[in-house]
């Protein structure tokens, strides 16, 4: 396959196989069952390997990489500015959050300023996105328990309306490409705020509609409640970030505690869940809604005048070297984007943080002990997008 | 620098150019343990893992000698000097504290090219197994005492580290039925028995 061979190449300790069966297994009537990367409720090409005894999940073994294209060497070897539009291919459900969680660390590593105007829209937008993020995410996930197609257009129905809204301000639907360093590409169209403020407006109906038809169901409340546990303790060790982390109980959010942009101005509350099981991670984010078109109320009163963008020059655009790290409150947790320049055109080292990567961490952990048929069901409460976790 | 860190164990550097710690691998377990627990930084997570490679490199300087010639005048004489840098290859971690919402502090353990060997870090911070796991795969550093140390992105048979500086990438990853141009040359030097 490769001509380069390398002196250093290392075998894979762990050996290839994810799972044998060892001998302390015998005498349980255990079957592996290789779950994906085709199957509908994986949200794309992610395989689980499973041992079940009966029905109850002994070992779980997440597989991925099939959509693996090294986002990162392909950064580092494009122009600064040339990666983000990128970045909106990580989450493809959130670009606008993708882009600004970059912009932030360039404008941290070259020290630039964001016009306020700049820091409002990018807070509309982030917001937005969040609402759009955990819609699609309820509407999948009661997908995933069988209510088959029909909570998903519902919400697909609401999404759709915020994102005629990002097609206004930046010509695409979902690869916004909207942030620079420094500000924004362009400032909204008129009009555009006064649309916004109607959706803002007329979006808490929908939610209580939703909440209504859904969040007393017997039978979600039946396959999601006490499923797949989370002790707080695990959850802060394994680097759980989001509503993941918040819906075990820990208060931390980076909006609130980190905070980054103009966050530290808006009034909001973390909603945390009690019990750490699927229905709170659901319902976690069914709150979280809440909040934002809190933000958003008042991000659109209060949206000043003035300049979208920084003048910075963009061509031949060489940060000083050294390295920053930026973290920003995407819907999904924590998104990291960890820099490095060498003081040239090109960035020395880039590496993106993704939260649905690192969350994937305590698949097996919440597993364990639970029917096969409640991994698909856990597996859609942490909320991952492919994109993001192969990179 | 003075800091609870740097008094408690005295090998620990702190590089100012890019904040952060620079750890001895012998005792970075140890460092790790202590700074998860130790009340004073109480870093519960370790939020983000990520490889650096940095290839050797030859900085050239340009320095200024004052020398006395032959008639005993003091001339000033420029000269060039070349200064090896070894090459490098980083873990960089940087951990937070979730309890006292502080962060994040940022630790490096430093490695060869060669040989790139360090301890891992799983056993205090779960959260990165994963990350440990990427940066085995993409840059070929391996974790000792990692629980489960294997390729995550790219496939078990692959050879090589694609993130790795001098890395060359493979030439028939593509199949063009009718190669040109960059492709063309490329599949020449590697078939040159086909036309």
């Amino acid at each position: 396959m490769n001509n380069q061979p390398d002196p250093t190449v290392l075998e894979s300790p762990g050996g290839p196989r994810a799972y044998t069966v060892t001998p302390s297994d015998e005498g349980l009537q255990t079957l592996e069952i290789s779950l994906g990367p085709q199957h509908p409720s994986t949200h794309g090409v992610f395989r689980m390997d499973i041992v079940v005894d009966g029905e109850t999940v002994i070992k779980l073994k997440p597989v991925f990489g099939y959509l693996h294209r090294n986002h990162e060497k392909i950064a580092e070897s494009t122009t600064w500015l040339g990666t983000m539009p990128y970045t909106d291919r990580l989450d493809y459900f959130c670009s606008m959050s993708n882009n600004w969680g970059y912009a932030l660390a360039v404008e941290k590593l070259a020290g630039i300023q964001v016009p306020e105007r700049a820091e409002y829209l990018r807070v509309i937008m982030a917001e937005l996105t969040r609402i759009v993020n955990h819609t699609c995410l309820v509407g999948f996930f009661i997908n995933d328990l069988g209510a088959w197609g029909t909570p998903l257009l519902y919400a697909f129905r609401e999404r759709e309306k915020i994102l005629d809204l990002f097609e206004a301000a930046s010509g695409a639907r979902m690869m916004c490409n909207y942030m620079r360093f420094g500000g924004c590409r362009v400032d909204v169209p008129a009009g555009w705020l006064d649309q916004a403020r109607k959706i803002v407006d007329e979006y808490p109906a929908f939610l209580d509609e939703f909440e209504k038809l859904i969040c007393g169901n017997e039978i979600i409340m039946a396959r999601t409640q006490g499923v797949g546990t989370l002790s707080p303790a695990l959850a802060v060790n394994s680097s759980m970030t989001g509503p993941m982390l918040r819906a075990s109980g820990v208060a931390y959010d980076l909006r609130k505690h980190a905070p980054y942009g103009i966050y530290s101005q808006f009034d909001f509350r973390i909603p945390l869940g009690d019990v750490g099981d699927c229905y709170d991670r659901y319902f976690i984010r069914l709150l979280e809604m809440r909040e934002s078109l809190k933000i958003l109320k008042q991000a659109l009163d209060k949206i000043p005048e003035g300049p979208v963008s920084a003048d910075i020059k963009i061509r031949n655009f060489k940060p000083a070297a050294g390295e920053a790290y930026s973290r920003i409150e995407s819907p999904k947790g924590e998104l990291g984007f960890y820099v490095i320049s060498d003081g040239s055109t090109r960035p020395h080292r880039y590496h993106v943080r993704g939260p649905s990567f690192v969350n994937l961490t305590v698949l097996e952990d919440m597993c364990l002990g639970q029917k096969i048929a409640d991994a698909v069901v856990i597996l859609g409460s942490i909320d991952i997008v492919l994109g993001e976790v192969d990179r | 620098m003075t800091d609870p860190l740097t008094i408690r164990f005295p090998s620990v550097t702190f590089d100012t150019a890019t904040g952060s710690y620079v750890l001895p691998l012998s005792i970075a377990l140890e460092v790790a343990n202590y700074l998860r627990d130790d009340a004073a930084y109480r870093l519960d997570m370790a939020t983000n893992v990520a490889g650096v490679d940095w290839l050797p490199q030859v900085i050239k300087k340009k320095v200024k000698t004052s020398v006395t010639n032959a008639e005993g005048v003091v001339e000033q004489v420029e000269s060039e000097v070349s200064e090896n840098k070894p090459g490098l290859m980083e873990v960089v971690y940087h951990l937070i504290s979730v309890e006292k919402r502080k962060g994040p502090l940022v630790i490096r353990l430093q490695t060869t090219r060669e040989n790139p060997v360090v301890p891992s870090l799983t056993p205090v911070w779960r959260g990165c197994e994963f990350q440990e796991r990427e940066a085995f795969d993409l840059y070929g550093i391996v974790f000792e005492g990692h629980p489960d140390l294997r390729r995550i992105f790219m496939w078990d048979e692959f050879k090589d580290f694609p993130m790795r500086k001098d890395y060359v990438e493979s030439d028939d990853y593509e199949y063009e039925p009718t190669p040109h141009d960059a492709v063309l040359e490329k599949a020449q030097k590697h078939y040159p028995n086909q036309t």
